[in-house]
């Protein structure tokens, strides 16, 4: 190869290198940052701030939504399996929004632990199919589960 | 070898290629993005969570993949615009960035539009979605900088190290839902595992996503002959071309 265009490759090399170094000790320093939000473990370990705008996500645990009667206010927990944290909200919950499913709430942890939430998410998760596919699924399982 | 790689350097070669290429890419790229739109939008079954709505995903998916996908061909083009000094690769260049920005910016609307259904919001600040705003904005930002230099030799030089530079976005962009905390789940299509999506909804998915992929192939040729026309007016192998 040509030196001159050795050369040029060799800083154009250098150039991909530090900005990859640059960007990625700065996401590094920033992570706690760039997690959208808090898992229930984190605020449970009281990592996340009292009184102050956060998210905390999880999945919505079976049983515990507990809905007003003359009211929009929902009540439920979300977990992450090790620990789980109150949420609630008063507002429209999005269709996706159920026991079980993944959640993403967006408020104020109060000194009780309790989530007031002024915003809430839900998440899905990876899984596409069929509805047929899904009812065989919870039929095998079902089975798995008697054995 | 050698020999068919500077081929790609030599612009009447590549007009000639172009001109061979487009007349049957740009009638099979039509025809799969129309058979790919009513597989995913009418046949495709419904999702047992999402319904109907997770029918987005055939423009969506494609659009994110190629839009990350024709960064690299951008970047690649700079690379060897930097090194080689290619003219044409400058084209090349400059060609790739409005087509990923359009591809971004499909992506961005379309997921809004997703969000709004599934997560119940239009606009999230998780790492994914921000990473590819940075993403539009690296693309527009080679578009907006090699319009600022009057010498074209000083802007190309200059694009092409911005989008070496914004490589460092794509394995985020990629690895985003896997590293942090975000509103996107993980990755469905697996390529060392079998996929969390049904095959009957991943093959109109593939289909798509390979048709996105001839897409830009056919738009960056439609507009890399539009430039040779403008650079080469005067030159003789392209009015013998034209006329002949």
């Amino acid at each position: 190869m040509h030196p001159k265009r050795k050369q040029r490759l060799i800083v154009a090399a250098v150039i991909v290198a530090l900005s990859s170094a640059t960007i990625g000790l700065i996401t590094y320093a920033l992570r706690g940052n760039i997690n959208l939000f808090y898992s229930p473990s984190e605020v449970a370990a009281g990592e996340a701030p009292i009184d102050r705008q956060i998210r905390v996500g999880g999945m919505v645990v079976e049983g515990s939504i507990e809905r007003a009667s003359d009211r929009l206010e929902t009540r439920f927990d979300v977990t992450d399996f090790v620990h789980s944290v109150t949420v609630t909200y008063n507002g429209i919950l999005p269709d996706l929004f159920a026991e079980g499913e993944g959640v993403v709430a967006t408020g104020k942890l109060g000194a009780n632990g309790v989530v007031t939430a002024s915003e809430v998410l839900a998440k899905h998760d990876e899984n596409y199919m069929p509805p047929e596919v899904a009812e065989a699924l919870e039929k095998a399982n079902a089975q798995g589960g008697m054995q | 070898m050698w020999r068919i790689i500077h081929q790609f350097g030599s612009p009447p070669w590549v007009y000639r290629f172009c001109d061979r290429v487009i007349p049957w890419l740009f009638p099979i790229t039509v025809l799969a993005l129309l058979a790919g739109s009513v597989w995913g939008l009418l046949f495709a079954p419904t999702d047992y969570k999402q319904g109907d709505s997770y029918r987005i995903i055939y423009i969506h998916v494609p659009a994110a993949v190629v839009a990350l996908a024709g960064y690299y061909v951008m970047a690649l083009a700079g690379l060897v615009s930097l090194v080689w000094r290619i003219k044409l690769a400058d084209t090349a260049m400059r060609a790739a960035a409005p087509i990923g920005a359009a591809y971004t910016a499909i992506a961005l609307i379309t997921g809004a539009i997703w969000g709004k259904l599934t997560w119940g919001a239009w606009w999230v600040w998780d790492a994914r979605i921000t990473s590819m705003l940075i993403l539009f904005f690296l693309y527009a930002g080679v578009i907006a900088l090699f319009e600022a230099y009057e010498n074209k030799t000083v802007a190309a030089r200059a694009c092409a190290i911005l989008s070496l530079v914004g490589t460092v976005n794509i394995p985020i962009i990629y690895k985003s839902v896997d590293w942090w905390y975000s509103l996107h789940q993980p990755a469905s299509i697996k390529f060392t595992e079998s996929s969390a999506i049904d095959a009957s909804m991943l093959y109109p998915l593939l289909g798509m996503i390979i048709t996105f992929y001839a897409l830009f192939a056919l738009l960056m040729m439609l507009y890399l002959k539009r430039s040779l026309t403008e650079d080469y007016a005067r030159s003789a192998w392209l009015h013998k071309r034209l006329t002949a």
